[in-house]
């Protein structure tokens, strides 16, 4: 258990290592001193109400992506998508939001946005899901080629159909708007965080649950780490591989509901710029893990954040490269970690 | 005369698929997948601008982007060869990392966050637009012999024949004293250079370089890669086909026969439509995406 734990945490640490002096090296190349820009980066997200709202907003979206594609990686199917099914989550809900009448109670319009974003994520998710279980068609590339259309068929929407003139938005939506955190804690005010962190908070809570305790999550488990032998086992792998992929998908567009019934009460053309790529970041640093998921969400929200709080001093995209370093330096310390502590475990 | 402005404006578009179509095959024949064509053309698009900006030759130009594209993909294959990490997520994080990495030091060069200044490129702008500017621009002709040159060496020497069997079954290969893990790192170096090339091609064509210019030709390149199923004539078919696609768009528009959106999606369309076999099914080399034991 111990060692269990060490090998899901140190690649972790050495990853911040390798980040923070390749970060030194970028703040030193733009005549600044680190400290003052770390400092900076932690005043602007950790340091007051404001700052940390917005990390908790973009932890909320990244929790979404980052569980959808753990998920898959639980299954052993790489989910490349959850950029397009958080978009078609949020759409979709968006679509449903705005055929409502105004003033219904939360209490009838969450389970509707709730189903609407599942579908909405969960039929882009599950076409990659069948593709792989019915043709054999690699979901990486077939979620990323999906990606770019569903992409460019909402933008199509958006731009021919539903948008407000002189915008890419839509109209606002008048039914189920969420509470702000800042309706509880006048101190986060003006920050976009909302109560779909809760939420976010619940479906990783209930994720665990299904993988570790359940049947079929046994049976995904199964089906990820030797497909092969599940198969011989009794499961149905080709049904377990569409039907992760579809909830994978339902996951990751549920996230669609923290920008648009949280924040801004509308659909945007483009509003997950990026999120469901820094997903696969936070799935991969957590380990696919529901609790390392939350905390990798943490992690590159306060990292994205931070990027705002220290631009007027080094560039903003000093962040993405770090994210960057992050992923790759995680990607090539687990096997790496993984054969030292296994090594020294035999001696 | 409309058909020839078709035709160049159509060759216009491919060459930078065509080099980087041609390193994706490169790469993803030897056993590494290719998902950081974006990060190499943007990268070279990058370094070519700066080398060329610094020495006022774009043949420097040219150079920078080769030596920045492959420096980008032994990165890659370092940490995909060496440290054995997984080979989609690296390729990820490749292309995010290029996007931020070319912006910051856009700020640190010449502190703008969206362009440099203008640099020295290829062609005439006097001449327009028309096959003889083309034709006087050194990378169409180095994009068509990077296709013959790949299919050449793919096929015709004994590296060629490495390179594949090392994408087959490594295994093997290592058994008849193949040295499996340098020739997939000579595979990452030569497919960055390629596609580099690509990048600079529009950086030194536009005499600019500007943030996240190849808006996902990388990725195009990519379904080209599949879609002519690993093989470098097909390749460049496929990118000359999705380059028409584009044109007949551009020529197209304001008449609004199809919206711009749908033309964009086809090369995505037909990459999943091959890879689900509909007509004959695409069959990636066997050890894609395989650590070599």
């Amino acid at each position: 258990m111990k060692r269990q734990l060490q090998e899901a945490v140190l690649p972790a640490i050495v990853a911040l290592l390798i980040a923070a002096i390749v970060g030194d090296v970028l703040i030193l190349a733009f005549g600044q001193s680190p400290g003052t820009v770390y400092r900076l980066l932690l005043e602007g997200t950790w340091g007051n109400a404001y700052g940390f709202g917005q990390v908790l907003y973009k932890t909320t979206t990244l929790t979404f992506t980052g569980l959808a594609v753990a998920l898959g990686l639980r299954a052993g199917l790489f989910n490349v998508g959850a950029e397009s099914q958080l978009a078609a989550g949020g759409f979709v809900a968006a679509l449903v939001g705005l055929m409502l009448p105004a003033g219904l109670p939360a209490i009838v319009t969450l389970p509707v946005y709730l189903l609407a974003a599942a579908i909405g994520g969960g039929v882009v998710g599950a076409v990659p899901g069948a593709l792989r279980a019915r043709f054999g068609a690699h979901e990486v590339i077939t979620t990323i080629m999906l990606n770019y259309i569903v992409l460019a068929l909402l933008n199509y929407l958006v731009a021919a159909h539903l948008k407000v003139e002189g915008t890419l938005h839509t109209q606002d939506i008048q039914a189920g708007a969420l509470a702000r955190l800042s309706d509880f804690v006048p101190a986060f005010h003006g920050s976009a965080a909302n109560v779909v962190l809760f939420l976010a908070l619940a479906v990783a809570a209930a994720l665990w649950w299904f993988l570790f305790r359940t049947k079929q999550g046994y049976e995904i488990r199964a089906t990820g780490l030797q497909p092969e032998a599940a198969e011989y086992g009794g499961v149905k792998v080709g049904a377990v591989w569409w039907k992760v992929m579809a909830l994978s998908g339902a996951i990751a567009g549920v996230g669609g509901l923290n920008f648009v019934l949280g924040y801004k009460h509308y659909y945007e053309d483009a509003f997950a710029s990026g999120a469901g790529f820094v997903g696969i970041a936070v799935a991969i640093v957590g380990r696919n893990h529901p609790v390392g998921v939350v905390l990798a969400a943490l992690l590159f929200a306060t990292m994205s954040q931070g990027g705002l709080a220290v631009n007027a001093v080094v560039p903003k995209q000093i962040v993405d490269v770090l994210q960057a370093v992050v992923i790759i330096a995680v990607a090539a310390s687990v096997p790496e970690v993984r054969r030292v502590l296994r090594r020294g475990g035999n001696r | 005369m409309i058909l020839f402005a078709f035709l160049a404006q159509t060759l216009r578009i491919a060459i930078p698929y065509l080099f980087a179509a041609s390193g994706g095959v490169v790469s993803e024949r030897s056993g590494l997948v290719a998902l950081g064509l974006e990060g190499y053309m943007l990268g070279g698009a990058f370094c070519g601008a700066i080398a060329s900006y610094y020495s006022g030759n774009p043949w420097i130009g040219l150079l920078g982007a080769v030596a920045g594209g492959v420096a980008i993909a032994l990165l890659y294959a370092v940490a995909a060869i060496r440290f054995r990490a997984d080979q989609v997520v690296v390729g990820i994080a490749i292309n995010l990392l290029i996007i931020g990495a070319t912006r910051f030091f856009l700020r640190l060069f010449f502190h703008s966050s969206a362009n440099s200044p203008r640099v020295s490129g290829f062609g005439d702008e006097r001449v327009g637009s028309g096959l003889v500017a083309l034709a006087g621009n050194p990378l169409i002709w180095l994009g068509v012999l990077a296709v013959a040159g790949v299919a050449w060496m793919l096929y015709r020497t004994p590296f060629g024949l490495r390179l594949r069997a090392t994408g087959e079954h490594p295994a093997a290969a290592v058994s008849v004293g193949i040295p499996v893990d340098r020739v997939r790192y000579l595979a990452a170096a030569l497919s960055g250079g390629l596609a580099a090339l690509g990048g600079a091609y529009l950086s030194l064509d536009q005499h600019q370089f500007s943030a996240e210019m190849t808006a996902g030709r990388g990725f195009i390149a990519l379904a080209a890669t599949i879609f002519g199923r690993w093989d470098p004539f097909r390749a460049a078919l496929a990118c000359l086909l999705f380059a028409a696609a584009e044109t007949l768009q551009i020529q197209l528009q304001g008449t609004q026969v199809v919206p711009s959106q749908f033309v964009e999606m086809i090369p995505f369309a037909l990459t999943i439509v091959a890879l689900a076999g509909v007509v004959g099914r695409a069959v990636p080399p066997a050890a894609l995406g395989k650590v070599a034991e």
